[in-house]
């Protein structure tokens, strides 16, 4: 088996409204090192919640209410996030765990060109670095998705949906992160444009070796991508096994609810009843 | 019998600085009553020009759209028959719906405005509108949007549509601001309305497993073309054209990769 | 322009299928037609204001020789005119030609004398007062404008705070009738406290100058008004600021910067007020159009010698040349204040330089 990345024990989360939304319920799960988690469930189950809780990224009224996450760094140090201060949380953020965001439509600041957004990451996380150093660290990244250094100085409105989220990804490896957690990084995409930034994300992982959370409602494509799959329903785990039981022998009922929701794109008419 | 006609329809943009784009390349295909057509591509493949000419927010630069064999009116009562005779759902149930309005002010209006019942019938046929879109008329009636269920918007929307009787429904991506488990029971409801009252059915989408799933028969665009037509079976499964296998080969399908990886899992990334 | 360049288009043969829209490449990057486009508009609007400035006078009932009589009632009717002559006024010539005449006067810079001021030049008597107005009232909307955005931006940031407080406050200080706040500030500062003047831009007995007495003077009897003005016009800065701040807190691209471990420091002011601003940037073009006539109160509240006091004195003497001449300096700063609007939002905004090119 190989070694843990994350530890996550009882970990809840709460809308601070009236009444009160329990959002996230004693969640307990280990991240394996260089594993593909899948995270499914529909909207509202908490399944981005969940992920943002990880890094404290929530925002009012989000309250994490319980629980602990244990961060296993490569160095052998283990990081509490809940322990660390806010200047110590900034500087673990991105450096360990990176994020892509669904479609990347918004997730880039429209008024800056995208080679200022990637070296804001060394500017901020990588002082020690001169300004040459900066701009070739990005060239090289967006060299690395494919997108080319010659779109240093485009806006983000200038590139496509596919390309927006080639940047992200880029992004999310500057600092060459543990931990990749993506947020329907595919939903807003075309099926083919999908499909090659899937490719691509599998040929980085194996090049760079980084353990990814992929949160999406697309049950069929976690199947394929993932080594282990959560599935969540307001704000559990249900089940949490790996894809091919989780195809072959679900367990929970939500479970197969979710799998009968989508109909065989070959084999017989219908949908897969287990 | 035939209830819509694409006949050879072109339609080209001038886009400044590029030339004439064609959203739309020599269209041609026929939907008849009881029908449901599955209309596949990705964005910019054509798809949405379709919706745009058939509720007439656009118009073809050549060929010709029949409803029951008569060309498209351009105004006067022949269009608002036309309008009376095809009715869109849309993806967003919310922004469909007006807020400040209950259920029944939203199926009462069709029927009005449209004459389809006595005055005194109207609430019969409100009620018997819900009904057919599988909802306890009871329990929404009186309810405004906003206390409905995405899924139970969905249902109301395609009342309003079968309201005023129509030949066609155009479905754009109905599903897909819904969540995935009521997905298929929307879909599963057009698909049986379309057969029970000889409607033919329009559903525009981007994907291939549930398009085969509730169409007869698919046609695939591809950048204004159609690239393929056939039964959807036909189209899905043995795929002629080098697009349609390209998009069926990228559209995820967890029993293929298990058959193949057996056992192998996580191969995919 | 700035950071953009052709560049070859890129390879990308994943996207399969792309839409019309996204087809258009290589487009030029200085947006001329965009340009032209902006120019022959504002040309047009130039034009259009000029020639209202002709007809306005000509419209209303009685002219300023009229009012010049009943005030010097000495005038013999020759001289009467006389005057109408100078004034460009005489009825015996045709409306297209006195059209004419006035284009080419003003082509030549000359906008007529005025009655109100022993018949010296317009434009003399206009540049005398416009140094005051664009002095103060410009430095205030600055001044405010700065303040208020900078405010509105940090309130939006730590909303929920006790920041928030500070909204209800200013808001309530701006729908304060200028004239009362104005003669509130005299009542409590000038006349009882007697830390500042009651009125005029420089003592009684001073001549302009460029000494350090002088501008000591002009800065003491400027700071009255200049406070009140922006403590009149924040609240609007600072309100629209925060809650544009909200709208942008919300976006993606912030939720991005913070978990990318920027400092709160660079997203408040890098991603969050660097987008919430671009609104502002509007309105305060408009408001820097209005500077020059939109004073009116303030210069009366405070005898300050400024555009908008002569405005009212040439529109109480039905003095039209000078009237005209005060439109046509409102007009003009308002084109030049909308050009820059343009450029700084073209600068600022790099999705207008593409989407209007």
């Amino acid at each position: 088996m190989r070694d843990a990345l994350l530890t996550v024990r009882d970990f809840s989360v709460t809308y601070d409204v009236d009444p009160p939304v329990e959002a996230v319920k004693d969640v307990t799960l280990e991240l394996r090192r260089g594993e593909i988690l899948g995270l499914a469930g529909e909207s509202g189950c908490g399944k981005t919640t969940l992920a943002y809780g990880l890094q404290r990224l929530l925002k009012a009224p989000a309250v994490i209410t319980g629980g602990s996450v244990v961060f296993h760094d490569r160095s052998g140090e283990d990081v509490d996030v809940a322990r660390l201060d806010a200047e110590q949380m900034r500087r673990f953020r991105w450096d360990k765990i990176s994020m892509v965001f669904q479609g990347a439509m918004n997730a880039l600041n429209p008024v800056a060109p995208i080679g200022a957004q990637l070296e804001d990451v060394f500017e901020v996380h990588r002082p020690g670095m001169s300004r040459a150093e900066r701009r070739e660290a990005a060239a090289e990244l967006l060299d690395i998705v494919k997108v080319g250094r010659q779109r240093l100085r485009s806006f983000p409105h200038e590139l496509s949906g596919g390309m927006r989220q080639r940047v992200m990804i880029a992004m999310a490896l500057a600092l060459r992160p543990q931990l990749m957690v993506m947020d329907e990084p595919t939903t807003a995409l075309d099926v083919l444009v999908q499909r090659e930034i899937l490719r691509q994300i599998s040929q980085l992982r194996h090049e760079f070796g980084f353990t990814v959370v992929f949160i999406t409602h697309d049950l069929p494509l976690l199947l394929e991508i993932s080594d282990r799959i959560a599935i969540m329903r307001a704000g559990e785990i249900v089940e949490l096994d790996t894809a091919e039981r989780i195809w072959t022998n679900p367990q929970d009922e939500y479970t197969k609810t979710l799998l009968s929701s989508f109909p065989r794109l070959t084999g017989d008419r219908g949908v897969v009843v287990r | 019998m035939t209830v819509l006609e694409f006949d050879r329809v072109t339609k080209t943009y001038s886009v400044r600085g590029a030339g004439q784009i064609k959203a739309l390349d020599d269209v041609t295909f026929t939907l008849r009553s009881g029908q449901t057509i599955g209309l596949v591509g990705q964005s910019g493949s054509g798809k949405s020009t379709i919706a745009r000419i058939l509720t007439q927010l656009e118009t073809p630069t050549s060929g010709q759209v029949r409803l029951d064999g008569q060309p498209i009116p351009r105004h006067g009562a022949g269009l608002r028959a036309y309008r009376q005779q095809l009715r869109m759902v849309f993806q967003d149930p919310f922004a469909s719906l007006n807020p400040y309005h209950s259920i029944r002010y939203h199926l009462e209006r069709p029927l009005r405005l449209d004459a389809v019942v006595p005055k005194a019938g109207l609430d019969d046929e409100v009620r018997r509108l819900l009904e057919r879109v599988r909802l306890e008329p009871d329990a929404v009636i009186d309810r405004r949007p906003h206390e409905l269920s995405g899924g139970q918007r969905q249902r109301v929307a395609i009342a309003r549509a079968l309201a005023s009787r129509p030949r066609l429904l155009v479905a754009d991506e109905p599903v897909s601001m819904l969540d995935v488990s009521i997905r298929l029971g929307v879909l599963n409801l057009l698909a049986d309305l379309g057969r029970e009252e000889g409607l033919g059915v329009l559903y525009i989408t981007h994907d291939l497993a549930t398009a085969r799933h509730f169409s007869d028969e698919i046609i695939v665009l591809n950048q204004g073309r159609i690239v393929e037509s056939g039964p959807a079976d036909d189209v899905i499964l043995r795929p002629q054209d080098p697009y349609t296998r390209q998009l069926r080969a990228a559209s995820p399908d967890p029993e293929k990769h298990f058959a193949s990886a057996s056992g192998a899992h996580g191969g995919a990334l | 322009m700035t950071a953009v360049q052709p560049q070859p288009p890129v390879q990308d043969g994943v996207e399969v299928g792309t839409t019309a829209t996204t087809a258009v490449k290589g487009h030029s990057r200085v947006p001329w037609r965009f340009l032209t486009g902006r120019a022959a508009f504002y040309l047009f609007t130039l034009w259009a204001a000029i020639t209202i400035n002709f007809f306005l006078p000509r419209m209303m009932k009685g002219d300023a020789v009229d009012q010049y009589l009943s005030r010097n009632r000495n005038v013999s009717p020759e001289a009467a005119d006389a005057l109408r002559a100078l004034l460009g006024l005489d009825t015996d010539k045709s409306l297209l030609q006195q059209y004419v005449d006035y284009w080419a006067l003003l082509l030549r810079g000359d906008l007529g004398v005025s009655l109100l001021h022993g018949l010296r030049p317009v434009t003399e008597v206009i540049s005398q007062a416009l140094p005051w107005t664009v002095g103060l009232v410009g430095f205030a909307t600055v001044v405010s404008f700065a303040i208020g955005t900078i405010g509105g931006a940090v309130v939006g940031w730590r909303r929920g705070s006790r920041l928030d407080g500070l909204i209800p406050v200013t808001t309530f200080l701006s729908t304060i009738p200028y004239f009362w706040l104005g003669l509130l500030a005299i009542a409590l500062f000038s006349v009882n406290l007697g830390w500042f003047p009651i009125g005029k831009a420089y003592g009684v007995g001073m001549t302009p100058q460029w000494s350090a007495e002088f501008i000591g003077q002009v800065i003491h009897h400027g700071t009255l008004p200049a406070a009140t003005i922006v403590i009149a016009s924040l609240g609007g800065w600072m309100l629209g600021m925060r809650n544009m701040m909200l709208t942008v807190l919300d976006e993606d691209y912030v939720m991005v910067a913070q978990a990318k471990g920027m400092p709160n420091r660079r997203v408040l002011w890098r991603y969050a007020a660097r987008n919430a601003v671009l609104p502002q940037i509007q309105s305060f073009a408009l408001s820097i159009g209005f500077i020059v006539g939109g004073t009116i109160v303030m210069e009366m509240v405070f005898s300050y010698p400024g555009v908008g006091k002569l405005l009212l004195d040439a529109t109480n003497a039905k003095d039209y040349a000078l009237m005209q001449g005060v439109f046509l300096v409102i007009t003009l700063s308002v084109l030049v204040a909308n050009i820059l609007a343009d450029v700084a939002y073209a600068f600022l905004d790099p999705r207008t330089r593409q989407t209007e090119a």
